[in-house]
């Protein structure tokens, strides 16, 4: 008599990963990954208004040219937006249909209400959406130029100190960078434990490396508008 | 001690429960939460009231049987199983409020019982692990390394009591789940399944209904048994790991 044979398979591993509630975490562990990085590169080329408008204005000039003359003009920036914006779409895709689910493990709540987690763990979504948000405001502030009320466009300097002279262009920053370093304290340790790089050896090094990044991350940023706001830029 | 218990009552799954109160007396702070309980039941049933269910069998924090969020936390205010816990962790006069787990995937049966079923379901869509049957097997003839032996027995306290579920802001099983996932992952006996194991369990985990991992910390620092938190990251690289392996 012949065995019974298995004859059923597994799903590809994209199937496996997208339904899976730990795959859907590494989709945001990586994505979110990706956006850090990002942000790293982002804060270290905003620093660069400290040096005056000549050095800023030919950084933003040459944004717009890398990969030159190999890449096309601008293909080099389309690129590293498609990367963007795919990561924020699987990024805020997952959180949304991970949290609709976590609110539905948990129909009936406690009537003995007490405080869980820390805060830039309760923060997460909020915080998420807030920073959602605030990107959508920063492209149309400093990119599309759309609302920058003295905006000259292809000159980048001009356009940062213009934003940066009005209280709501200060306000609408600052809270948005805070969103971001509570956001990063959380994720990134949160990715490392997602991403399974995580262990008790390795622990309070993740948290300080969290922690580091997201003070170097708000320091960096900050540092630009309260430039603007002393009078160190001008 | 006197106390003012706040209990959810709910007389079976359909129906819907309200907390109510009731005032006990003549409690000894060296009775176990349990006997507290046992204590306002016998006055229940004296004034021919229906008494509060709720779940207990060994009494001695081995089982995983006793449940109860106690003032929001699961099991109590110590770290040990409410069976464990004594009245001397409260004070004379206290209101106390007993909820039963509180779970999509843990529905009330009655009271402060809940059906964790679910974690059964888990456990059998771990499988089995292939093992020779018959005589007893040389002991030596499969080296467990120590370090192996020593992860292995930690996750091996799990008592799967659900504690985790209930102090997860998410109902989450991820605890639990890992530290079977953990236990039977880095012993050799029952390696040829070591990738079915969690992925079937995983996914088990997630049809049952339990919500994700956010890593809150909540599951840890309720677990009677102290199972750590890094258990979680070492399930999501086993998982990772059989993903990309996929093979069956």
């Amino acid at each position: 008599m012949a065995l019974a044979t298995r004859t059923d398979r597994r799903p590809s591993i994209t199937r496996t990963l997208w339904d899976s509630t730990v795959g859907k975490k590494t989709v945001m562990a990586v994505s979110g990954l990706i956006m850090l990085a990002y942000l790293v590169v982002h804060m270290l080329g905003n620093v660069k208004v400290f040096f005056g408008a000549d050095e800023f204005n030919a950084y933003g000039h040459w944004l717009r040219h890398m990969g030159e003359p190999f890449l096309h003009s601008h293909w080099g920036l389309w690129a590293a937006r498609i990367v963007l914006l795919a990561s924020v779409v699987a990024h805020a895709v997952s959180a949304y249909q991970l949290s609709r689910r976590d609110i539905k493990a948990r129909p009936v709540k406690y009537a003995h209400k007490r405080r869980r987690a820390g805060y830039a763990t309760r923060t997460m979504r909020w915080g998420g959406v807030i920073v959602g948000l605030f990107i959508v405001w920063h492209i149309l502030d400093l990119t599309t130029l759309t609302v920058n009320e003295r905006a000259w466009a292809g000159h980048p300097y001009e356009n940062v100190l213009a934003t940066f002279s009005t209280w709501y262009g200060n306000t609408i920053y600052i809270v948005a960078m805070a969103a971001v370093a509570l956001h990063v304290r959380h994720g990134f340790w949160s990715a490392a434990q997602t991403l399974g790089v995580g262990n008790a050896r390795r622990d309070k090094a993740l948290k300080f490396l969290a922690n580091a990044l997201a003070l170097v991350l708000f320091a960096g940023f900050v540092s630009v508008p309260v430039a603007v706001m002393t009078g160190v830029v001008s | 001690m006197k106390l003012t218990l706040r209990v959810w009552r709910q007389k079976n799954a359909d129906a819907p429960g309200t907390m109510a109160t009731y005032e006990v007396d003549g409690i000894s702070q060296d009775m176990s939460f349990l006997e507290m309980l046992d204590t306002l039941n016998e006055d229940l049933i004296l004034r021919g009231e229906d008494p509060v269910a709720f779940d207990h069998d060994c009494r001695e924090g081995i089982c995983g049987a006793c449940s109860l969020v106690i003032n929001g936390d699961a099991h109590g205010p110590e770290r040990t199983t409410t069976c464990q816990l004594h009245m001397r962790s409260f004070a004379d006069g206290d209101t106390i409020d007993v909820e039963p787990w509180r779970a999509a995937a843990f529905p009330v049966v009655k009271d402060l019982v809940v059906d964790r079923g679910a974690f059964d379901r888990i456990i059998q869509a771990g499988g089995y692990i292939t093992a020779p049957t018959g005589s007893a097997p040389e002991a030596h003839a499969t080296a467990v390394p120590k370090a192996a032996a020593d992860h292995a027995f930690e996750h091996a306290e799990c008592i799967g009591c659900g504690a985790c579920v209930a102090a997860c802001p998410n109902g989450s099983a991820m605890l639990f789940t890992s530290a079977k996932v953990n236990h039977l992952g880095v012993l050799p006996q029952g390696s040829p399944e070591r990738e079915t194991r969690v992925l079937d369990m995983v996914a088990r985990m997630d049809e049952e209904g339990f919500g994700g991992c956010t890593l809150t910390g909540e599951c840890a620092t309720a677990c009677p048994k102290g199972i750590p938190l890094p258990s979680i990251a070492a399930m999501n690289k086993e998982w990772l790991r059989a993903t990309r392996k996929a093979k069956r």
